[in-house]
């Protein structure tokens, strides 16, 4: 078991870790920025160390910084979060180097994953239907003409060091995709520094379903799977487990397939396999594999009763998986939303500012993932994340009912969030059905956003 | 001499992108509605545009450091 863990990240994150290895008996170390001094995670760790100015580059991604602290403070493992340096192959080797435990997987997995061509490589080489385009990097336009015969069009261009949504084109026939590939490539060699490309199929209605993963290094379960078809340009904004779009058939192949691909890249920690479902065809494939635990981690923590966090921290300190796969069950319904300092009447225009008073929603099956006290201060140098709220009930619908109760509870006073969204959405008829997919928000958005003006009581 | 304040709190960059050149060099020319950097606020990019003209410019504010909402970025002869 880890005695005493350094976590590199801040904000709710931080604080969802410094509990779960509290609960656990590990002691905690935060670390933060200037600007955090007086944040709840640096309030509530054991022990806390400044590392360096506002600019994340100059703290939270300080690599020597943080391997500093860790060493002072006498920790032997470290927990990314989210973020940051949670998808650093060489920060994961440097705390090995270190002679300290990375919460996560291996440099080299990380890395694997990192590369969007190396990983659609090794989920074709699990058996795990990738979106349809080039098994691996497309040298010319020749070798493209003949998979395009296959493909069809529309397809993205993708640079493959890129990422993040940078370095993609659309191509809708040949001629289009002849002018942009030359330009593609330039373009990569100039930003990525290589200048190799590959190309996916559009797929232009699907839902974004992701499985939810653990791993010991050995051996990998699923925890079952969570759907975010709910996005703002690719941002998720809300979340939900189990996938109502799903039949049995096809959620036993999409978990089995997670699986899969965790076992072969020898995953350990946990972590989360992405992929888009066509509701027509019923068939999903792979986009890419998240390395961390993610924001939306708590619902299927809700609908399995596993606490993700400590599940992480425990094959961490060497621990074999304690979880069989028949003892992962589904019970009920769970959704999270997100609810960021931002104004969504106003192009989400973000907010930050003094949270003047706050009203936390409670009762049973409801829980308020935040780093928020009455009389904190939002800086402005991060992300806009204020809460997670996170409720179940025993069908979507009653956690639908469940989620607009709570949220009418919430007050966050001092600063406009998008709150009125996630009523809006809730009372949509749409959202309830759940008949979208990953674009329908953003078509919502532009006949609906002008009416979800936050109340705001300075 | 006029100043131009900062219309929001974040980060401060006086380049669109690290291996841009400066919107403004000190000593440039400044009209009314000229760019002269980005506030960055919770990951989100917010042109400042000068209310002011005038024929010189001379930043107060360092490039990737903190701002408040109202802190003088620049001042303009």
């Amino acid at each position: 078991m880890l005695k005493k863990l350094l976590v590199a990240n801040r904000g709710e994150i931080a604080v969802r870790v410094i509990r779960a290895a509290q609960d656990l008996g590990i002691a905690t170390v935060a670390v933060h920025s200037d600007a955090d001094a007086a944040s709840l995670h640096v309030q509530i760790a054991d022990e806390a160390v400044n590392i360096g100015p506002p600019a994340a580059k100059k703290s939270y991604l300080n690599q020597a910084n943080i391997l500093k602290a860790a060493a002072e403070t006498g920790a032997d493992s470290i927990h990314p979060g989210y973020g940051f340096l949670a998808e650093n192959a060489d920060f994961a080797d440097a705390c090995v180097a270190a002679g300290l435990v990375f919460v996560g997987p291996s440099g080299e997995a990380i890395r694997t994953m990192g590369d969007k061509v190396a990983a659609r490589s090794a989920a074709h080489a699990a058996g795990v239907p990738v979106v349809p385009g080039s098994t691996g990097r497309v040298a010319d336009i020749e070798q493209a003409r003949h998979m395009l015969m296959d493909t069809g069009f529309p397809v993205m261009i993708k640079a493959a060091a890129g990422g993040g949504g940078r370095g993609i084109r659309i191509a809708n026939d040949l001629a289009e995709f002849e002018a942009a590939f030359p330009q593609a490539a330039a373009e990569a060699q100039a930003a990525f520094g290589d200048g190799g490309l590959y190309i996916e199929k559009v797929i232009t209605r699907a839902r974004h379903i992701e499985v939810q993963v653990l791993g010991d290094g050995r051996d990998a379960v699923h925890c079952w799977e969570r759907e975010c078809s709910l996005q703002r340009r690719r941002q998720k904004v809300w979340e939900e487990a189990p996938s109502t779009a799903l039949s049995d058939r096809v959620r036993d192949e999409l978990c089995q397939s997670a699986v899969r691909l965790a076992r072969a890249v020898g995953y350990s920690g946990a972590g989360t396999v992405e992929f888009l479902y066509d509701d027509e065809t019923e068939q999903f494939h792979f986009i890419e594999m998240n390395t961390r635990i993610q924001v939306e981690h708590p619902v299927t923590e809700m609908i399995t009763g596993i606490d993700l966090v400590a599940e992480g921290l425990r094959i961490a300190g060497g621990e074999p998986l304690r979880l069989k796969q028949r003892d992962i069950v589904v019970r009920g319904h769970a959704i999270e939303v997100r609810l960021n300092a931002e104004d969504p009447s106003r192009d989400f225009a973000p907010f930050p500012g003094t949270v003047s008073a706050l009203r936390v929603p409670g009762g049973p099956e409801v829980r308020f993932e935040s780093m928020l006290y009455a009389g904190y201060t939002v800086p402005p140098f991060y992300d806009s994340l204020l809460a997670k709220l996170v409720v179940h009930g025993e069908t979507r619908a009653a956690a639908i009912a469940r989620l607009v109760r709570a949220l009418k509870e919430t007050r966050i006073e001092g600063l406009r969030t998008t709150r009125p969204l996630f009523l809006a959405l809730a009372g949509d008829p749409a959202v309830q059905a759940n008949a979208v997919h990953t674009r329908w928000l953003e078509g919502w958005l532009d006949t609906h956003s002008a009416r979800l003006v936050p109340e705001f009581q300075p | 001499m006029a100043q131009i304040q900062s219309p929001l709190p974040g980060t401060f960059y006086r380049a669109s992108a690290p291996d841009k050149p400066p919107f403004k060099a000190d000593g440039d020319a400044v009209a009314v509605g000229d760019v002269i950097g980005l506030i960055e606020v919770m990951k989100s990019f917010h042109e400042v545009r000068s209310d002011v003209a005038g024929r010189s410019i001379r930043f107060v504010a360092d490039n990737e450091e903190p701002v408040m909402a109202g802190a003088v970025l620049a001042e303009v002869d």
